[in-house]
Parts: structure tokens; sequence; C-alpha cells
């Protein structure tokens, strides 16, 4: 897990969630590109996250894109967030004995009986134990630091505008304090009309 | 001990690779050609593991000429690297992996723009502006990221591979001696001197 580097991050806010990660990939310390995206859209309102070995993100992105597919097909509708971590959470379980160096995070809002949205998030371990947690995930080489500063910097009911300088200060600072972490980040906010990404100017050492 | 380099510039990719077979000690061959030509516009580097390089590369170079054949117009680059990785990260967790890191750059014709992509033996795939495999990429990388300029003359990425591979030369305990550098363009692929 720690060969390529890379960190993720989701966090809940008022009506929205953010997810964001950096954007380094290595070969151990040599680093070899500041632009490996690690977050993707699985529908207009889930994102996933996908820390780890650089071969499997690309390997198990191309699976989910596969299953959703087929869902999206099958079901005649968008697939859900709590459904879409549960489908990642069995993806890596058939893979129990032999498993993707990866440790998801998905972040997304979930469409609520009378009609609005509930901000979801979710993480797994790399054999697919799921983790929903009401304030922020974490995964990926800076996860302990992560894990700080979020628990610091989070509050509840945070805006959009806000969530976003949370987050972004949570990861920057963060992945300041890991090697393999940094070289860049990329931060998704997803609220019910829009998704906002922004690239941040970190430190890039 | 395999050293090889890429980068991209304006409307092309320079692709160099030592040319030296060693086992141990002993340089079996100094002038081994270590880049395929998979496609009129496409250049693919190896390295790694002896044997696995060679049929790995061969057995990429016929499968991409096979898809040319069957649908009569050439995979473009990041086709090329997708089906590529997707060969290497089967590979990895079967009986045998293949144990082959490449440098893949090509002239994609419909988007008129050059692509490079490193690939290591795992199936990590990222496209980049400039890369490099093996010892000398502790040495090229750092130069290029000082002197690479995507927009850049024929002329001035030449001279900033001659750069790297000057610097190899000086600072590596083994020194690869001589370099095969081959450029992709719109026009295709030739062969140049350094």
């Amino acid at each position: 897990m720690e060969y390529n580097g890379g960190s993720v991050i989701a966090m809940v806010g008022k009506d929205c969630v953010a997810i964001a990660s950096d954007l380094r990939l290595g070969s151990q310390a040599l680093g070899i590109s500041s632009n490996f995206q690690r977050i993707f859209p699985v529908t207009d309102r889930v994102y996933v996250g996908l820390p780890g070995l650089a071969t499997d993100v690309t390997t198990l992105r191309e699976r989910f894109r596969y299953r959703v597919n087929m869902y999206t097909i099958k079901e005649e509708r968008e697939i859900e967030p709590e459904t879409f971590a549960h489908l990642v959470s069995s993806t890596l379980y058939q893979h129990r004995f032999g498993p993707y160096f990866i440790e998801p995070v998905m972040a997304g809002l979930s469409k609520t009986p009378s009609g609005g949205f509930k901000p979801f998030i979710a993480a797994t371990d790399l054999i697919g134990c799921l983790n929903f947690a009401k304030d922020f995930v974490v995964a990926g080489t800076a996860s302990a630091k992560l894990f700080g500063v979020a628990e610091g910097l989070w509050e509840p009911d945070l805006e959009a505008e806000d969530l976003f300088e949370t987050i972004s200060q949570t990861l920057l600072n963060a992945v300041d304090r890991d090697a393999y972490s940094g070289w860049g980040a990329i931060v998704h906010v997803i609220t019910k009309d829009k998704i906002i990404t922004r690239t941040l100017k970190g430190r890039m050492d | 001990m395999e050293t090889s380099f890429a980068l991209t510039g304006k409307g092309y990719v320079i692709v160099a690779a030592d040319t030296t077979a060693a086992r141990s000690i002993v340089k079996m061959q100094i002038d081994q050609d270590k880049i395929k030509e998979l496609s009129p516009h496409l250049l693919m580097a190896y390295s790694g593991e002896p044997g696995d390089t060679v049929q790995f590369a061969e057995y990429v170079e016929r499968n991409i000429r096979l898809y040319q054949i069957r649908n009569l117009y050439p995979l473009r680059p990041a086709a090329a690297a997708s089906w590529i990785r997707r060969s290497l990260a089967e590979s990895l967790r079967s009986r045998n992996p293949y144990s082959v890191n490449l440098l893949l750059g090509g002239y994609d014709a419909s988007s008129h723009t050059p692509n490079l992509y490193w690939i290591d033996y795992l199936g990590t795939v990222v496209e980049v502006p400039f890369a490099a495999h093996g010892y000398g990429s502790y040495f090229a990388l750092s130069l290029l990221d000082r002197y690479h300029d995507p927009e850049a003359s024929l002329e001035e990425g030449l001279a900033n591979l001659k750069r790297c591979i000057d610097e190899v030369a000086k600072r590596l305990v083994v020194n690869p001696g001589k370099y095969k550098v081959k450029v992709v363009d719109k026009d295709g692929i030739r062969e140049v001197e350094i």
C-alpha cells in the first residue's frame, strides 16, 4: 500500500459532501507523476476515491464502471450511494484471499423519500469492511495525519464554501507531513445542483 | 542497468534506450534494439527481466498489428496503453507474471498531439510529459524537471536528451555506452543519431 503513495479524504457538510485527494504517484521514494487522478465520478451524485496500489486503482475503477453500467442498464435508474458502497464491499470481498491493495472512500448525496438529498460518506478496508461515518472518512499513506487534522477542524453543518476550505486545509496540512503524499491536490464539492472541482496550490516537495 | 528515456515536444515524442545486453559482468551484445515499432505512429521501449522483455514486447507488437489488420485503422496511443496495461495487470496475479517496464510514445493522428505513457511491470499507467526507467531515471528525471519544455522543437528536445545521456554516462557506475534514439511525429517513425 505504501509503494505508490497517495491519500484521500471525504467530509460531510450541510446538504453537501466533499471528497479530496493528493495527486502524487511515486515508485517508493522516486516521484513519477504529479497528475495521478485517484477520485472518479460514479454517477452525477456519487464519487469514489481509490488510494493504494496504482495498478489496482485503474483496475478497480474499470471494474466499478462495468458493474455500475450493468446496474444502470438492468435497474433503469442511477445507483444510490449506499448501494454503491455495498457494491464496492462485495467486489473487494470476492478477492478476500488475494485482495486489491486499495482502501476505497466514497462520497455522495442520497435521495430521501421526500425528494430531498442527504449527504453520505463511507469507506472500506482492502477486503470490503464498510465504515459509515457521520463526519469524515480517510484513507491512504497520510491517513493517520488526516484523522488528526480532520478531528481538529471539522464541525457539523458546514456550508459548501466553508466545507471546501475545511477539507482543503485538512488535506494540505496532513499530506505535508507525509513523504509519500502530496505533489498537488484536487477537491470535489458535491451539492444537489452542481459539482465544483478545484485544484489546490500546495507544496510541490 | 537498462536505461530508457522519453520526452515529448511540439508534435513529436523522442524515445531512447541503451543498446547493451549484459549478463552479470559480461556485455553480451552492444547493439541491441530495445525499442519496438508497434504501428506507424507508436514506439515502445522495454526493459526488465531478460526473456520476459522480448516475449512480452513481441506479443504486444503482434496484437497491435492484428488490430490494425482487422480494423484497417491503427490503435490510438491511449487505447494501446490501456490494452497493454490490462495485459500486464492480468499477468501480475497469474502463475508467472511478466516483469517488464515500458515507455510508450506515440503520435495521435486524430487529435494531432504527442502522447507518452510510463508503464511499469505492475500495470501502473500514467501519462507524462517525460519519463525514464532504470537507474538512469534517478539522474534524468531531475534534469528534465528543470529543462523540459513541452513546446520545444526537435533540436531542443534532442539537446535535452543528450544532457540526460551525458549525465548518466558521467555518474552511473555501469555506463551503458551507446543509445538507440527514435522519434515519432506526424510523418511516422525515424531513427536519429545523437
